[in-house]
């Protein structure tokens, strides 16, 4: 049994409770402060509070990754974090390219929309 | 170098072995992976049309009109909760013990259910106030996104009933156990989507 438990060890990443414990204490701070700066209007600059909640999101997404998906350089011989980089990649490319293309087509090509009117002088 | 010509017969064949029987255990946690590296991508299509089109109102209502904070709220704790039992579930799992992970499990699916019904119900709110994915290109990538991932969230709960049923009957087998670390590595995927939905549809989109 032991040695069997043992030998499925190493096929994938397990926990412990207290990785699970922290994982999660964390990812409900992480939850926490974004909602509190939105519903409670901590910054006066909705900007610098978009900021903030993403790269909130960003860091609770990396301690999911770590603490609840065991992510880790070693995992299956690294093909786990090269297939994850990879995906990242084309995630990046994907979400920024759509909105620079998008953004400059709209820009240069669509008449002015009620919200542009709305800014004009 | 020269020792695999000395053991012809007794080291390179225990090589192998032991080579197959490695390949053969990581591979299904390798593919699951690659699965949802793949499902990833389809949610990274859904936020960029969301991104493209989520300021497009056609003069109809904008998220800061519709969406319900605190009830956003409580639907992300529910399913970070529901993470976290998940994480029990699998602790218990390992330790061979059936009824607890049973339990967990249960618990799991009781916090997924809340999700899906929450969500359900801010659907239907939404559509009886005339708000329905057909009146705006903002409203259309939105239940597009937000559906897809309360479709995952479906079939995980599916996918957990199933588990429950095979580890009632057969008990913690390793082929038990491989499906749910699957189903773990699935659930916590979930629940990373998530973290992006808030984010980038609910607190973006009221901050206007």
């Amino acid at each position: 049994m032991s040695a069997e438990a043992h030998a499925h060890h190493d096929s994938g990443g397990h926990g412990t409770l207290k990785g699970y414990l922290t994982g999660f204490v964390l990812a409900v701070v992480l939850t926490a402060v974004p909602f509190w700066l939105v519903m409670g209007d901590v910054f006066a600059d909705p900007q610098v509070t978009a900021l903030a909640i993403m790269a909130l999101a960003v860091v609770q997404i990396v301690v999911h990754m770590v603490y609840f998906l065991h992510m880790n350089t070693k995992s299956e011989g690294g093909w786990n974090m090269l297939a994850l980089i990879f995906t990242v990649v084309l995630v990046v490319i994907t979400l920024s390219g759509s909105m620079w293309v998008m953004y400059h087509l709209n820009a240069n090509m669509m008449p002015p929309s009620m919200h542009d009117m709305r800014d004009m002088p | 170098m020269t020792t695999p010509t000395e053991h012809t017969a007794d080291g390179p064949v225990r090589f192998l072995v032991e080579e197959e029987h490695e390949h053969s255990g990581g591979s299904t946690m390798l593919g699951f992976w690659i699965y949802l590296m793949s499902d990833c991508l389809i949610f990274a299509v859904l936020f960029a049309c969301y991104g493209v089109l989520g300021r497009s109102y056609a003069a109809g209502p904008s998220p800061m009109d519709l969406f319900d904070l605190p009830l956003v709220a409580v639907n992300t704790s529910m399913l970070l909760l529901s993470s976290i039992t998940c994480g029990f579930a699998m602790l218990e799992m390992e330790r061979g013990r059936r009824g607890a992970t049973l339990a967990w499990l249960v618990v799991t699916a009781l916090f997924g259910m809340a999700f899906v019904g929450l969500e359900l119900s801010e659907f239907a709110h939404l559509i009886s106030e005339g708000a329905g994915p057909q009146r705006s290109a903002f409203l259309s990538a939105f239940f597009t996104l937000v559906g897809t991932h309360g479709l995952h969230v479906t079939v995980g709960i599916v996918w957990m009933v199933t588990m429950m049923v095979q580890v009632a009957r057969h008990g913690l087998i390793p082929d038990n156990k491989r499906r749910l670390m699957c189903l773990s590595l699935f659930w916590h995927f979930l629940d990373v989507i998530w973290i992006g939905v808030f984010t980038f549809v609910y607190l973006m989109g009221v901050l206007g």
